[in-house]
């Protein structure tokens, strides 16, 4: 658990210096994915790196699993977290096997544990440890770039994973598809992930927490849920962007959720762990009224209908109510 | 294309060694083409050392010299470019480019009512003058490591030293050899001026002969030296492609 408090940082030394972090406090527990949300100088990045100590508060402390950060020492505690940045950072004169081992190296694990880490983690992000291994980084796309840096921070099997606008720099595909690598993961380990963005819809899609920052402030803090239906104020309501907050709403339920236990019909296919927003978005193009759902195997799901995607009945089963975001 | 077997015959480094040695073996022997170059000389070839010796003087001097400008500079260009030195890197940057400025004459000339005539004022003068491109290189490289790699090691929890001698160092090798490798070939012309102040060199020929009006020993000296120097460059270049992490 890491938990902020009091935490102010101002840059700079004049008197009116605006702060970077204004009277923050924030507690984060374990496995949750929380993302820092903000627009540029809202200290979202400043409070990321604060968890491990590339910054320091000027008052407040900062603690992890209750023990105040200022005692511990430095190295150890960057050994225990991943830290995945947006330029990736991978050293060009070192190998991908040798880049992703550094922390283990560090960590004094013997040669034969460390190639087995990183054959097991070049798999588990698509890249073939035999081809992709003796690569050097500069050899390698941006996205399978990316790949090796997140692979990189787990090597050393960290308690927390520290990912400071680790897609921003990539192309929209591949984004999308690091980010469900990432949720993957995150499910699978259950590792605290802290996670910097600006993208309000990778924000939507990866966390379970989400923290919105203004100007050094808090401003909300909240399941997705709760940041898209009860926003605190009109601020939020603008970020998160009113327009579309209906699809938005969609695109946190799964089609699964709503289907009818139907015979199939003669209507196009989708998975049933798609969102409603990649339903109504198959629905508009084929200008049909239902879609036959298929379970992971392909087995038939359910029907969804479009009638219950806009009947107050089922969408009133989203759990609007009963899930308050905290207001700061 | 050569057969692999026959390789070696290519290499540029191994007939330019073959060259300087012929020169420096072959020169006491080669009285007769002199004499019909320069007929109007008495004695055409240079002999009051033999060449062998020059060169081995020639290289020991360089080599000292360039040792201890390689070792200070490069301790110093670290140095400055680590937290604890960085607000000396200015006036350590404008003291070693003000030992740029003065001619190598003068170093050599200060030097001597410092310690006297022979090797001592030479190798002094040469190690100051071989200390701006060694403190440049040092210092261009190891800025030229880009922020994210740094921010990464940091955040990944290298130490400073580790971050040093794994990361920054090795992404620094090959700027930081090319600012040794400018040190090295200058001072290897320069030391030939270092037999003004009684350091022996393969730059004594070339003093003699002008001094003399002996031609021919200039031009013997003078090939050596610039024979040494391509030896010496061919030998960087063969170093630099080794250390070089781009690929």
């Amino acid at each position: 658990m890491i938990e902020f408090a009091n935490v102010s940082k101002t840059y700079g030394h004049t008197a009116d210096a605006p702060k970077a972090l204004d009277d923050v406090s924030l507690r984060i527990g374990s496995g949750e994915l929380v993302v820092l949300i903000g627009g540029s100088g809202s200290g979202k990045s400043t409070l990321l790196k604060m968890i491990n100590r590339m910054e320091q508060p000027d008052t407040g402390t900062v603690a992890l699993d209750g023990q105040d950060m200022v005692h511990m020492p430095l190295r150890e505690l960057r050994l225990r977290m991943g830290y995945v940045i947006q330029s990736v950072g991978l050293f060009p004169h070192w190998t991908v096997a040798r880049n992703i081992g550094v922390v283990p190296t560090m960590l004094g694990w013997k040669p034969e544990r460390i190639a087995a880490r990183v054959t097991e983690l070049l798999s588990l992000f698509d890249l073939d440890p035999t081809t992709y291994g003796p690569r050097y980084p500069h050899q390698l796309s941006g996205g399978q770039q990316q790949r090796v840096g997140v692979a990189r921070a787990l090597a050393g099997d960290p308690e927390v994973l520290l990912m400071d606008e680790p897609f921003g720099a990539l192309d929209p595909l591949i984004r999308t598809a690091l980010q469900d690598e990432v949720k993957r993961i995150h499910q699978a380990s259950g590792k605290t992930i802290v996670m910097v963005t600006h993208d309000i819809d990778e924000a939507l899609r990866l966390g379970t927490q989400i923290v919105l920052l203004e100007q050094g402030r808090i401003v909300q803090v909240g399941s997705p849920l709760a940041l898209l239906s009860q926003p605190a104020n009109k601020q939020v309501a603008d970020f998160i962007g009113r327009s579309d907050v209906g699809i938005k709403l969609l695109s946190l339920q799964s089609a699964g959720s709503l289907a009818r236990v139907e015979a199939p019909q003669s209507t196009p296919f989708l998975p049933a762990s798609a969102s409603l927003r990649e339903a109504v978005s198959t629905l508009a193009l084929h200008g049909c009224q239902s879609l036959n759902l298929l379970d992971d195997t392909g087995a038939h799901a359910g029907v969804l209908h479009a009638t219950d995607l806009f009947n107050r009945r089922h969408t009133g089963s989203l759990p609007l109510s009963d899930d308050q975001g905290q207001h700061a | 294309m050569l057969k692999p077997r026959y390789a070696w015959l290519g290499d540029k480094l191994l007939w330019a060694v073959l060259l300087l040695a012929a020169l420096v073996f072959g020169l006491p022997h080669s009285e007769a083409l002199f004499a019909s170059l320069f007929p109007q000389l008495e004695r055409p070839v240079y002999r009051q050392e033999p060449f062998t010796q020059l060169l081995w003087q020639h290289v020991l001097l360089v080599g000292a010299s360039g040792a201890a400008a390689v070792l200070v500079g490069t301790l110093a260009g670290i140095w400055v470019t680590r937290p604890a030195g960085r607000a000396f890197r200015p006036v350590l940057e404008t003291l070693v480019s003000m030992g740029q400025t003065l001619p190598p004459v003068a170093v050599l000339a200060l030097a001597v009512p410092a310690v006297g005539f022979g090797e001592l004022p030479a190798l002094i003068a040469l190690a100051l003058y071989g200390l701006l491109p060694v403190v440049q290189g040092t210092i261009t490289g190891l800025q030229a490591v880009a922020a994210p790699v740094l921010q990464a090691a940091n955040g990944m929890g290298l130490s400073p030293w580790q971050r040093l001698r794994q990361v920054e160092g090795p992404l620094a090798m090959p700027v930081w050899l090319s600012g040794v490798r400018t040190s090295v070939i200058i001072n290897i012309g320069t030391a030939a001026i270092a037999s003004t102040v009684g350091a022996k060199t393969l730059g004594s020929p070339i003093i003699v002969g002008l001094s003399g009006f002996n031609t021919a020993y200039v031009l013997q000296g003078a090939v050596v030296v610039g024979m040494l120097a391509v030896v010496v460059d061919m030998g960087f270049e063969r170093l630099a492609r080794r250390v070089d992490w781009a690929h």
